[in-house]
């Protein structure tokens, strides 16, 4: 199994979100964040003076899913988050070790 | 005899004035701070409304409106003691009651635009006294000076609703107080940006309306000169709207909220001390030129003075007021809808000249003096911990977002 972590923009998160459904994808969790990459920041500008703006407004989304599902969910995501400017984001895969429901005590695949 | 009318105006302008601190001033100024001080800023406005209340039932009020002296008033009405029901106040058809109260809701807004120079790293006793001190040293001087029959009076200064004693005496007490503080951490070039633009915008809102209490009640009856006061106001103000916004869209590429409605209060600002003496078209005249003024005050404080008025203080208001007062002799004539001057141009505006350097400068000298004596009895800026954990939490143990739950 893998947890895919990815970073993106908020205003891409309904196109995403449909993204994977369409690949099957049955639940995500979504995180409200703060960061930077390369482009370090951004400037605002109130009364005339900028001001740099060190973390910009970020979601990371989580996805657990099979070992074969991976690519088809990453490609998923690349896709539908990319605008191709700066700021689009990153997606993170982890080895993820087990998963258990808490309402059934399903395991692993069964789940997810 | 009491005219009804005037009463209910007057009664009206003073919620509207008093609505300008509670909650305008508190929302404009909450906005503009980090969210870590958004309860701090609230709290000073309101609690400086509260004491100032107090201190002019006291004395304050007998100190700009009692007597005829040149320099201060005396103390005769204090404790509100000379006032009966029924008193009508002199020279007006109103009840001396409302006019106790109309004034008060501009003593109270006055110390509470200072605040916006020293948010974010002082200490809330401190706010307290110096509010204090400078209501009874500065503002009561000031105001008798000029509303009380003071001799600037005398000599025929002309500020209609306060720009030489509300906007000036704020903006230049504020820059000082500024600078003794010392800037925020950071500053200029790393200060966190303004938390919450939508609540600015919000509070300016509110102002606006506002400012119809404050500069067309000025006028202390209702009738035609309020009804021009009240019109001239709003063309200034979305004049100088106008202008923020034409400036940074050319500057920038974009025009932003917070400096359209900055420009608002500037406009504001810069129309009140003529609001009742001019016409529409002196009213635009004074919007221009408040706008593109005010805009580079702004500037000039922050990067040429390097002095951290954090909320612009000096800039919007003390400049936008000395502006409207030393511009007033030349556009009360333009346009129809103005009133006549006593003199000529060229006296009147050595007239208001003068009056903008005496408050001016006492202004500057009062301050400074109570800025040494709270600085012994109250202490003054928070220190460098409190400030990054901020005023909310270290000077009321509150916190104005929760992040869950």
């Amino acid at each position: 199994m893998k947890l895919i972590s990815a970073i993106i923009q908020p205003h891409r998160l309904e196109i995403v979100r449909d993204a994977l459904l369409a690949t099957g994808v049955e639940g995500m969790t979504v995180t409200e964040v703060r960061g930077y990459g390369r482009q370090k920041g951004h400037k605002e500008v109130y009364r005339g003076a900028e001001y740099t703006i060190s973390f910009i407004p970020k979601l990371k989304l989580e996805v657990a899913v099979t070992d074969e599902r991976a690519e088809a969910v990453i490609a998923a995501i690349q896709k539908a988050a990319h605008t191709g400017k700066i700021g689009d984001g990153k997606i993170f895969v982890l080895d993820l070790e087990a998963a258990l429901r808490v309402r059934t005590g399903e395991r692993d695949g069964d789940a997810l | 005899m009491i005219n009804g009318a005037d009463t209910v105006w007057l009664m009206v302008s003073s919620a509207l004035v008093l609505m300008m601190t509670l909650p305008a001033l508190g929302f404009f100024y909450a906005g503009l701070v980090q969210a870590k001080n958004i309860l701090s800023v609230l709290f000073q406005t309101f609690a400086i409304a509260a004491m100032v209340s107090l201190f002019w039932f006291v004395f304050v009020y007998s100190e700009c409106f009692s007597g005829s002296g040149a320099w201060i008033g005396d103390l005769k009405a204090a404790f509100l003691n000379h006032m009966a029901r029924g008193s009508i106040h002199p020279g007006t058809a109103i009840p001396e009651s409302v006019f106790v109260m109309y004034q008060m809701t501009f003593a109270a807004i006055t110390p509470a635009l200072i605040i916006g120079a020293y948010v974010e790293r002082i200490k809330f006793g401190a706010v307290l006294l110096f509010s204090a001190l400078w209501l009874v040293l500065v503002y009561a001087p000031a105001c008798h000076w000029i509303w009380g029959g003071g001799f600037l009076a005398q000599w025929g200064a002309m500020d209609f609703a306060g720009g030489i004693v509300v906007h000036l005496t704020a903006g230049l007490s504020a820059l000082l107080a500024a600078w003794a503080l010392g800037p925020r951490r950071g500053f200029p070039h790393s200060v966190n940006p303004p938390h919450a633009p939508w609540m600015v915008m919000v509070g300016a809102a509110f102002l606006w309306v506002g400012w119809f209490g404050f500069n067309a009640g000025s006028a202390l009856k209702a009738g035609a000169d309020a009804g021009m006061t009240m019109l001239a106001t709003h063309l200034a103000a979305a004049t100088a709207t106008c202008v923020w916004m034409g400036i940074e869209w050319i500057k920038f590429g974009k025009p932003s909220l917070v400096g359209a409605v900055t420009g608002t209060v500037a406009g504001l600002a810069t129309i009140t001390p003529a609001s009742g003496y001019v016409g529409p078209e002196g009213a635009v005249v004074l919007g221009i030129l408040g706008g593109l003024v005010t805009y580079g005050a702004v500037l000039v404080v922050k990067r040429h003075m390097k002095v951290d008025d954090a909320l612009d203080v000096l800039g919007v208001h003390g400049v936008g007021g000395a502006l409207g007062s030393l511009v007033l002799p030349f556009v009360t004539g333009l346009g129809n809808g103005g009133t006549a001057l006593a003199r000529s141009v060229g006296a009147q505006f050595l007239v208001q000249l003068e009056a903008v350097a005496i408050v001016g400068a006492w202004s500057l000298i009062a301050t400074a003096l109570i800025i040494l004596a709270v600085k012994k009895v109250a202490g003054w800026h928070i220190g460098r911990e409190g400030e990054i954990q901020g005023l909310d939490f270290t000077s009321h143990g509150e916190a104005g977002y929760h992040s869950a739950g």
